[in-house]
């Protein structure tokens, strides 16, 4: 139904400019460019509706009864009640999104620093094992997590900071760093070396140059990297899975946010309350899609630009 | 000051500031990769501190595990399949959007509203894969309350009394979940296949026109070769994405840590986790990341050599 009236719709609008267009142009007659235009514009819409429609069903799911979603699908909701929204953060939801967020205020200014460090000194100053280290760090990002995962469990529980913040946030930094590296590195070989001379005649330490100097100039691509790692360790599920584990009885359970919608989904299938785990689910998408919309042109320039370097 | 002195002062600069990244870094990722090598070769359960050196028991054990070489047959089908439906409907929907609307003899345009379609598509990039286990998980439900089967019913194609099991038949479930994989993945591809037709000069393509050259033509002479470089890099990533996969199997499917039905869709990243976690078989575990990696190294070498091209330069 949707699919329709967005196509016929944009058909309209299509119509009259590419009439427009092609009148300016003087050039091939006009079908063509209308009838592409209808084309495109058709499958277009039907990949938009795809995308759209699971996540907007999802949200309208949060409102629906147990019944209803157990029911039909294509139900409307019958209550515009919070209640599933309210009881989904009790279940919870707002415990997971607190443990990510202490382990995230921690853990994604310390990659964006020291990863900014080695960056930086690899960059610019030519030392004896200065490619050795720098390869040493790029080469983490082949190599899948699985393969690091048995002993790496075991060698935070020898730290003994299993289901531990501290544990968490570190293991986030070190996973981090070959990407933060490699695209701070090559920001950092970009920058003009006068402004660094200038500054050793002004007298200022290494320290200071890249504090004051370097890291401000560095902006446009921390910014970049930034919000690749926010997304990478917000999203990340096997870490804490292996490691944010309760130790004994008395161990309290910290689960991040994607750990534990799949904790709520267990618990929901035997308890039969649907709608509190698609609540939850909307309150775990929100700030997502809130951050996504204000950002979304940096987010997808940094995505592609960290992809394609 | 000297200029001892001075190279001193750089040195401390230098080792202080790569003292603690390096400390981090080698702590919780080279040592743990080069220790599972170790590992590897000895029947460590995780839970006892002994353990004994098996040789290469452990890999020969591998290859006569029929659930792991059931894992590897999937985790190569969806090698193939994921990579080349991500790339080609990305692909087809880039130009679309940039080459879509051209009119005439003015040269190339993008389609009206593709800032729109841009964002819309893009959008399930920054979801978790476990938002997404979840939501799938709904739209994929064995009763009508799921929205395929809603939707299909409602159609008249699924039958009331007898919705499909999606994620629980057998020959389904494995393409279920590549399709999840394909929906998050499009819309990144896009805007990196969009990204990578707009900084191809314009002229190029006008010459193109002049020369009569259809849309067709266009994109399989022009823009294709000129985006190589980025279908390339595209597919290792989505290869290795195709590696992984254990959030939405473990998470979407039955069994302990999925796989089910009845193996179905195990990949190679669940057995892992069962054999470490469930059956606390360390040693074991270990031996499959190695074949893990070799694989994805195996594939990252040969997707740069099969698609190497010249590079174009413009």
């Amino acid at each position: 139904m949707t699919t329709v009236t967005k196509t016929a719709g944009t058909t309209e609008a299509e119509r009259s400019g590419g009439g427009r267009r092609v009148k300016k142009d003087g050039g091939s007659p006009p079908s063509e460019g209308v009838a592409l235009n209808v084309f495109s514009h058709g499958f277009l819409a039907v990949w938009a509706v795809l995308i759209v429609l699971p996540l907007a069903w999802l949200m309208l799911g949060s409102f629906k009864t147990d019944s209803q979603i157990g029911g039909s699908a294509l139900s409307w909701p019958s209550n515009w009640h919070l209640d599933a929204f309210s009881r989904a953060w009790d279940k919870g939801i707002g415990d997971y999104f607190a443990h990510t967020m202490i382990v995230m205020v921690f853990s994604v200014p310390l990659t964006m620093l020291l990863g900014s460090m080695a960056a930086y000194v690899l960059a610019r100053y030519p030392f004896r094992g200065n490619r050795i280290i720098y390869y040493f760090f790029v080469s983490g990002a082949m190599f899948p997590v699985f393969l690091a995962l048995v002993p790496l469990f075991f060698m935070v529980k020898r730290l003994d900071m299993l289901n531990t913040y501290q544990g968490l946030i570190m293991v986030y930094v070190a996973y981090s760093m070959p990407f933060t590296v490699f695209f701070m590195y090559s920001f950092f070989r970009t920058l003009p070396t006068a402004v660094h001379e200038a500054a050793v005649i002004d007298g200022a330490s290494d320290t200071r140059i890249f504090f004051q100097v370097m890291l401000p100039m560095a902006k446009p691509g921390l910014i970049s990297v930034g919000i690749f790692n926010v997304l990478g360790q917000w999203n990340q599920y096997i870490l804490p899975s292996v490691l944010m584990q309760p130790q004994s009885g008395s161990d309290p359970e910290r689960y991040m946010l994607t750990q534990g919608l799949i904790q709520l989904q267990y618990q929901m299938g035997y308890e039969t309350d649907l709608p509190v785990l698609f609540a939850g689910v909307t309150i775990a998408m929100i700030p997502m899609l809130v951050v996504y919309l204000s950002f979304q042109r940096q987010i997808q320039a940094g995505l592609t630009s960290a992809t394609l370097k | 000051m000297s200029q001892v002195a001075q190279s001193r002062g750089r040195l401390g600069f230098i080792t202080g500031f790569l003292v603690l990244p390096l400390a981090l870094y080698l702590t919780f990722v080279i040592w743990p990769y080069i220790q599972t090598f170790g590992y590897s070769f000895t029947d460590w359960s995780g839970q006892s501190p002994t353990f004994r050196f098996v040789g290469v028991e452990n890999y020969t054990a591998l290859m006569k595990d029929e659930v792991f070489r059931g894992a590897l047959w999937h985790n190569l089908l969806l090698l193939v399949f994921v990579p080349t439906i991500t790339i080609l409907l990305s692909l087809f929907f880039a130009f679309m959007l940039n080459a879509g609307g051209r009119g005439g003899a003015g040269g190339v345009k993008g389609v009206r509203g593709s800032a729109f379609y841009k964002v819309v598509y893009f959008f399930p990039q920054v979801l978790s894969l476990a938002i997404l286990a979840v939501l799938f998980g709904a739209v994929y439900r064995s009763d009508e309350g799921g929205l395929l089967n809603g939707f299909l019913t409602k159609i008249g194609i699924v039958d009331a009394a007898h919705p499909v099991e999606w994620l629980n038949e057998p020959d389904l479930v494995l393409w279920c979940l590549l399709m999840v994989v394909v929906w998050h993945g499009v819309g990144f591809y896009l805007v990196l296949f969009s990204a990578a037709m707009q900084s191809v000069p314009k002229d190029i393509y006008e010459a193109a026109l002049l020369d009569g050259a259809g849309r067709a033509q266009t994109f399989f002479k022009v823009t294709l070769p000129l985006l190589w470089d980025s279908v390339q890099t595209s597919a290792v990533y989505l290869g290795i994405a195709a590696m992984d996969m254990f959030v939405l199997v473990s998470t979407m499917t039955s069994g302990q840590f999925g796989g089910g039905p009845d193996h179905h869709s195990e990949v190679m990243a669940t057995v892992l986790m069962r054999n470490f976690l469930y059956f606390g078989k360390s040693g074991y575990a270990c031996a499959m990341g190695v074949v893990m990696l070799i694989l994805t190294m195996i594939l990252s070498l040969i997707t740069l050599r099969a698609t190497r091209r010249e590079r174009i330069e413009f």
